[in-house]
């Protein structure tokens, strides 16, 4: 390549991301003016002072730390639940070795790639009939309960996880699990002790593109939580626009405060992410 | 253990995948008895609904964008940082960032740019003290607003999708391509693209799904409303609205059930072709 | 659209609610938007069960303050059963068909009369024959239905009408309008003034339903808006698309992009004195407003349009109150209940935490209210009829989300026979 169209790309790329950051940007230029600032010279305009008492407004008026701890207990257990559950199954996949149990299973679970949409109908109905106890639910049912959607999100990831660790298991060397069996390993000490450390970079991968994915719902709280106080921060973002509506400054402060852990795991374990990505799209 | 997911899948997937079919011919709503209606809930969308028509416009329109305009921007990003320059990684991760936010998030995100009550673009068009365009309000422009946000987030997936599938393409290949005299775009024509034929099949299936999927963004914006109706928001104001109208939400369902299992039968299709090449 | 306390303490979500819980000192109070799930019911005798979707901490605070009085003054022990109020409205098919509490929340209206028809709820005629006498006659309308028997008590309510900033009145020397002519030169003026002479934010769907609700009502009387609502008229009737021709003519006054506003934001342009007036619950306006430019905020019912329809013939006010199950398990003591709920005590005591709503009592002691409560009261009594609002007054799956986006599109287009046609055809499909 010659320099001259390097030096192009490079101009390129450099606008590109000028451009791709700038709402980013924007919105952090915002949470630290005052309001009485940018009402008197608008928003364009250089900032005299800066401040921090929109966030801390943001973070009181909105109750965010409640929303952030529905989060956690809904986020949590769904990714748990979902990885141990899907790797038992991929292991028994994986260990099975027929021909058919892959695609079959690809037929099984290519449901997860419906709209949410799809089954919203008679899913209302059925989280609207089934009870619980309450010390699971205090609706007394799945509607409207943490529980209901961790299991409505363990349901609709756990096919893709399924899917993508049976192929990486089936990527660890039969030798290895014979080698266990010649040792008299049960089935329990192969898939706990044998065969899932093996699989610990495809785990951690699922684990951190389940956690955001699972963070960053926003439908499933929205059909199937009807108290507004047992949202996740991602659908009670919603609400929070409302209250913030005629104040744009707080309005940002909100929005970067609740994009606040997405970014700290971006910067911490973006390459697990983009592992996790790739792994479920590109996996030869 | 192993059971269990079987069970949940059919219990939650694929069991209320095949009853949204029968409740759409019902007239279910939240309590009172069902009754068989025929089709008449079909009627009622493709005759009466007077949102139905634009909302299969909009997921179109939706789809073209991506196809046309999202996936093309990624290529073109992911081919660019493959060729290693300087803040490569930079570059990526700026690029990338979009993806990890909720598409809520990236609503509101956008909103400040867009309100006429002293947005970004409203004050650069000199309407900063109220006025200006309603981006987000008037419907012969909010959908393109809000694709804009939309392209934002998908260039980012499709550029890492790629990129993954780049790293995939022998560098020697490249190399005697060059050597061979072919010129960067010959070279990615003739050598790199063939290679990446699996990836760009994944990726017009994400395209599709996520087009077909885009929710978020327009009920953060208007629920939905004027100039933003998809198949998807009408859903679910029909179903979790004050009028629980399931049966009639449930027809709506099976149309974009329908629509989606074209492409995900072709991911299918290839991925068996996959598993016999291999 | 929601009731005021929904709008006080939940519109603008749930968490002002839980503060103003803390702000009450009652930290545990924070939380009590979850949808309580006591769902024991008392066994006759002494207990009432009441079912209430005051769920927001302030108005779940308000009520218990009511019940509490109740509990005192009668030595009956009613226990107030909380659900979420939007679970409440969804499921209340659900509710009134299982095992529904004595007494429960509900609105007046198309809505109150649909479950009285089907036997889902109990004529309360005896309650009626001990507090009619407190009520004025437009209340009394509003707690029938529609075979003549009471099925209601009212418990609060609100006006639609027109608000304004009496100093921006002031200060460029307007003066209320009467009539129709009056309002549009009202307008025109405001606008060479540099105002937006109307504020008008639609991005909810809800608000445009109280312009069309009182454009009807002004152009067709009000008898014919209970008439459209049921669908026994047309909405490609004539003097629908009259109403809607008519509505045209205010668009130019209006704020621009009104689909792509809140109506709080609406609201700020009136307080930040950017507009003129701005048609709205006046609760609801108050609520948006600062402590001291509330004083400043005054309204006047909308001008008459048909001298057959003057101003006092019909407006949006929608009460909120209770009804009795169709089995009771304590007859007797849900019975004692809604007495005393219709009077003006139990008003009170519901009233004491909020400012912008008004009793519904004719002998609700007034001296407590501030002006806006004061206006709001003398503008409801002396209007004859008194409709509900849109949404209260037809079938829910016609009002969302058939009749909001078709008055969107109407606001986007502003094509009557457009809009006519498309409600009519979807009011078929509905209405069977």
């Amino acid at each position: 390549m010659t320099p001259r169209r390097s030096i192009i790309s490079e101009v390129f790329l450099i606008l590109v991301a000028a451009l791709w950051i700038l709402p980013v940007l924007w919105s952090v230029y915002l949470a630290f003016r005052p309001l009485e600032e940018t009402n008197k010279y608008g928003y364009v305009s250089w900032p005299r002072s800066l401040t921090l008492q929109n966030f801390r407004d943001a973070w009181t008026q909105g109750s965010v730390l409640h929303y952030f701890v529905n989060s956690l207990w809904i986020t949590i257990p769904a990714v748990v639940l979902t990885l141990l559950l899907s790797s038992a199954l991929a292991f028994v996949i994986a260990r099975l070795r027929y021909r058919w149990t892959l695609p079959l299973l690809l037929v099984f679970t290519a449901g997860n790639l419906l709209p949410q949409q799809v089954f919203l109908a008679p899913l209302f109905k059925i989280y609207n009939s089934v009870g619980l106890p309450t010390w699971l639910a205090d609706s007394g049912k799945l509607y409207d309960s943490t529980f209901g959607l961790v299991v409505i999100n363990v349901a609709f990831q756990l096919g893709f996880c399924v899917f993508v660790l049976a192929n990486f298991m089936k990527t660890v060397p039969a030798s290895i699990q014979e080698a266990a069996i010649v040792d008299g390993a049960g089935i329990w000490t192969q898939y706990w002790r044998i065969t899932l450390p093996l699989c610990r970079p495809a785990l951690a991968a699922m684990a951190t593109l389940l956690t955001i994915w699972i963070y960053n719902d926003f439908f499933w709280a929205l059909a199937l939580i009807s108290t507004g106080d047992k949202y996740p921060i991602t659908t009670a973002l919603n609400d929070l626009k409302g209250q913030y509506a005629v104040d744009n400054n707080l309005l940002a402060a909100g929005a970067l405060i609740v994009a606040a852990p997405t970014l700290v795991v971006y910067l911490v374990l973006q390459r697990h992410f983009i592992a996790g990505l790739t792994l479920g799209s590109t996996k030869e | 253990m192993v059971a269990i997911p079987l069970v949940v899948d059919l219990v939650f997937i694929w069991g209320p995948a095949l009853a949204t079919i029968v409740l759409s011919f019902t007239d279910a709503t939240g309590a009172a008895p069902i009754h068989w209606v025929g089709t008449k809930n079909y009627h009622t969308l493709a005759e009466v609904d007077p949102s139905f028509w634009p909302a299969v416009r909009h997921n179109a329109i939706w789809l073209g964008v991506f196809i046309l305009i999202a996936t093309p921007l990624g290529m073109l990003f992911a081919v660019l940082l493959d060729r290693g320059l300087q803040g490569s990684r930079i570059y990526q991760s700026v690029i990338f960032l979009p993806v990890m936010l909720s598409l809520a998030l990236i609503g509101i995100i956008w909103q400040v740019i867009y309100t006429t009550n002293g947005g970004l673009l409203n004050t650069l068009l000199g309407h900063g003290d109220g006025g200006g365009v309603d981006f987000l309000g008037d419907p012969s422009i909010n959908l393109w607003a809000v694709l804009v946000e939309a392209t934002w987030r998908q260039a980012g997936y499709v550029m890492i999708l790629y990129l993954s599938g780049l790293k995939a393409v022998d560098l020697a290949l490249k190399e005697s391509a060059a050597l061979d005299g072919a010129n960067g775009w010959q070279t990615f024509r003739y050598v790199v693209f063939p290679v990446l034929r699996p990836v760009n099949v994944v990726i017009l299936v994400v395209t599709v799904i996520e087009s077909l999927r885009a929710f978020d963004l327009v009920y953060i914006t208007n629920q939905g409303g004027i100039g933003l109706q998809l198949i998807s928001a009408m859903i679910t104001q029909q179903i979790t609205g004050p009028g629980n109208r399931i049966g009639y939400g449930s027809a709506l369902g099976v149309v974009l059930l329908l629509i989606s299992l074209v492409p995900i039968v072709a991911f299918l299709v290839q991925q068996f072709r996959k598993e016999d090449e291999s | 659209m929601p009731s005021a306390p929904e709008l006080a303490f939940t519109r603008r979500s749930l968490l002002q609610g839980s503060l103003a819980a803390l702000a009450l000192g009652g930290s545990a109070g924070a939380l009590a938007g979850c949808g309580s799930s006591d769902s024991s019911s008392g066994g006759g005798g002494k207990t009432v069960s009441i079912g209430s979707n005051y769920s927001d901490a302030g108005v779940k605070s308000a009520f218990a303050a009511v019940v509490a009085d109740f509990n005192k003054s009668s030595g009956l022990s009613a226990k107030v059963n909380t659900v979420d109020h939007n679970t409440f409205q969804n499921k209340i098919q659900t509710y009134l068909q299982g095992t529904p509490d004595d007494v429960f929340s509900w609105f007046a209206g198309y809505r109150m009369k649909f479950f009285a028809a089907q036997g889902l709820a109990s004529p309360i005629d005896d309650v009626w024959d001990k507090i009619g006498d407190s009520f004025p006659d437009s209340i009394k309308n509003a707690a029938k239905a529609d075979d003549g028997h009471y099925y209601f008590v009212p418990l609060y309510n609100y006006p639609w009408v027109m608000n304004y900033r009496q100093s921006v009145f002031d200060e460029h020397g307007y003066s209320v309008p009467a009539t129709w002519d009056d309002l549009m030169a009202l307008c025109q003026k405001m606008k060479s003034d540099g105002l937006t002479p109307i504020s008008f934010a639609d991005k909810d769907g809800w608000p445009a339903m109280g312009t069309f609700d009182i454009l009807n009502m002004r152009i067709n009387g009000y008898q014919f808006h209970v008439d459209l609502m049921a669908h026994d008229e047309s909405w490609t009737d004539p003097k629908v698309v009259k109403v809607f021709d008519t509505w045209k003519e205010l668009f130019p006054y209006y704020s621009s992009g009104p689909n792509g506003l809140t109506w709080e934001e609406g609201a700020q342009d009136l307080q930040n004195k950017k507009a003129g007036m701005m048609f709205q619950g006046a609760g609801q306006v108050g609520q948006q407003f600062s402590k001291e430019n509330l004083a400043d905020l005054q309204f006047f019912p909308f001008p008459e349009i048909d001298s057959a329809y003057p101003i006092d013939s019909g407006i949006d006010a929608p009460i909120d109150g209770f009804m009795m199950s169709k089995k009771p398990k304590n007859k007797a003591g849900a019975t004692k209940f809604l007495e005393y709920l219709g009077t003006a005590k139990a008003e009170a005591a519901y009233l004491a935490s909020d400012p912008t709503d008004v009793g519904t009592a004719s002998d609700y002691d007034q001296s407590s209210y501030n002006q806006l409560q004061k206006d709001s009261a003398d503008i409801i009594s002396k209007t004859k009829n008194i409709a509900q609002f849109l949404d209260r007054d037809t079938r829910p799956d016609f009002a969302y989300p058939v009749v909001q986006n078709a008055l969107q599109q109407f606001i986007n287009d502003k094509d009557s026979a457009a809009a006519a046609k498309s409600l009519e055809d979807q009011a078929k499909t509905i209405f069977v």
